[in-house]
């Protein structure tokens, strides 16, 4: 039975569809890499699958829970680094990871050995003290990384983590994270932008464009079906190579713009 | 209980080392306690009411209070700017565990806040000759209503905004109304009826009389009205607040 189930799942904005009658299930312990180009509904997807979005229709079963009606339950089941920041700059790099523990139930002793072993892997330790808001962009990217990886949850979704990372810093989180799939069979649900990381890392994959999956498979299968050498070429072949708007601005200006004239 | 803890906890940590938010939020009551406290004392003491400063000075603690609360409440917009919002969002407690954090966390901030600016007004010559130690604990009871009611009233507003352009507008519609309508400034007795109507559906008003019953003795609804109205509509908000907070959408 698979660990996440996704059935013909839809989000509207008013007029524009953000995500559109998508289907894909993941398998228990799997790593499965979501692909797809700017404001093609990777992170609304992952919003609805983490209960913080509702969806306009379809179901989600999350580790045997409805996000929408058992929430709590989901929650309990998956951890998440976001897309964007989600620190809070007022606490230290210390307060903010004590503080996800505390919420998330780790036991305080064990807590205290994963806050200090995370800090030193991500090398923030030295800096654990220092108040967030100091922080240069990639070293709270990092910060939020430990801070998601401090407890082992049945599922992890990390919305494009290692944007922004230098690569020895991406291989170095990479080999970690495979790791805990690997020893702890935590499931992995991963976006990213860097192609060549999904052809290492993930099992499976499924490609998103406008909305809607337009193929799936082993990376293997998706560039035999494409002709292709690698697995950039292969998506590249899939989703055509116009340029997309940024979803920041595009799929974001939308909503606002539902927002002011809807109700939320 | 942890989960409590560790968010009344943050609320606590960004009040204390925001310094330039606790001066800032000084200013404004001790220019109400000398403007309007020597300004009008000679008028009001001519009027028969007795000492203006010892009138005034509850209402200004409690105006103190309202502000910090309900400013810890609408942090929550900082937090969704800011993104952390996400973070509290996706954590697997019940909204209501977090509800009560946060309002504690605001509760706790407001209440030192008042107590603040009580100092404040001594300094400045309020000297509450009513108060014992008995009632000091009174008019700690009333400052935590107060407290409590409008950090969740805050909460329940914020939870309903996407951004800080809606920051003004509750300043004018909802935070300086309250306050002005309460009696906080001016006795409710002998004003006309649609005036007293108004201050009498302001849930300050019971917070002001009970606070100002407590540290001076002088009271317009009594102890029980004043306790019986913030505990229903603080029950009453926090609920709202929880429920609106829950179904906030990232």
């Amino acid at each position: 039975m698979p660990i996440i189930d996704v059935k013909k799942l839809t989000k509207k904005f008013g007029n524009f569809t953000a995500v559109d009658g998508v289907s894909f299930s993941v398998e228990k312990g799997e790593i499965f890499a979501f692909l797809g180009p700017n404001g093609a509904g990777k992170s609304t997807t992952i919003k609805m699958l983490t209960t913080v979005l509702r969806p306009t229709s379809g179901e989600i079963d999350l580790n045997g829970y409805n996000p929408v009606h058992d929430a709590l339950s989901a929650r309990k089941s998956f951890g998440i680094v976001f897309q964007d920041p989600s620190l809070d700059d007022e606490l230290t790099a210390y307060e903010n990871i004590e503080l996800h523990g505390v919420l998330y139930g780790v036991p305080r002793e064990l807590g205290k050995q994963r806050a200090e072993q995370l800090l030193k892997f991500v090398e923030l330790w030295d800096r654990r003290d220092d108040l967030v808001k100091g922080f240069s962009g990639g070293m709270k990217r990092r910060l939020e990384i430990a801070r998601g990886l401090l407890h082992h949850p049945k599922i992890l979704f990390l919305d494009e983590p290692t944007q922004g990372l230098d690569p020895q810093t991406r291989n170095h989180i990479w080999q970690y994270i495979q790791n805990l799939n690997k020893e702890e069979g935590i499931t992995i649900f991963f976006t990213t932008h860097y192609m060549e990381e999904a052809e290492k890392v993930a099992q499976r994959v499924a490609v998103i464009d406008h909305g809607k999956i337009i193929d799936g498979g082993t990376p293997d299968e998706l560039k035999k079906k494409t002709n292709a050498a690698t697995l950039e070429d292969a998506f590249l072949a899939l989703t055509g190579h116009d340029l997309r708007e940024d979803a920041a601005t595009g799929a974001d200006h939308m909503r606002a713009g539902a927002k002011v004239w809807g109700r939320r | 209980m942890q989960a409590i803890y560790i968010i009344w906890l943050r609320q606590l940590k960004r009040y204390i080392r925001s310094k330039s938010r606790i001066v800032g939020s000084l200013g404004q009551p001790l220019l109400f306690l000398v403007a309007l406290g020597f300004g009008l004392g000679p008028v009001f003491q001519k009027a028969g009411g007795g000492n203006y400063l010892d009138f005034l000075a509850p209402g200004i603690i409690a105006m103190g209070i309202l502000f910090t609360a309900l400013f810890s409440g609408i942090e929550i917009i900082w937090d969704r700017q800011f993104g952390f919002l996400k973070e509290m969002m996706v954590a697997p407690i019940s909204r209501l565990q977090i509800m009560v954090g946060r309002t504690l966390g605001g509760a706790t901030v407001a209440i030192i806040q008042g107590i603040v600016v009580f100092l404040l007004a001594f300094l400045v010559g309020f000297r509450p000759e009513y108060l014992t130690f008995g009632t000091f604990l009174l008019a700690l009871l009333f400052m935590f209503l107060i407290a409590v009611l409008f950090t969740a009233l805050g909460t329940a507003i914020a939870s309903q905004l996407d951004d800080m352009q809606g920051f003004q507008l509750i300043m004018n519609f909802v935070v300086m109304p309250l306050f002005f309508l309460s009696g906080a400034l001016f006795p409710v007795a002998g004003l006309p009826s649609g005036i007293a109507l108004v201050v009498k559906l302001d849930p300050l008003s019971y917070g002001v009389d009970g606070l100002r019953h407590a540290l001076t003795g002088i009271a317009q609804f009594g102890f029980g009205t004043d306790l019986a109205v913030l505990a229903i509509i603080t029950a009453v908000l926090l609920g709202i607040g929880t429920y609106l907070f829950s179904k906030i959408q990232i």
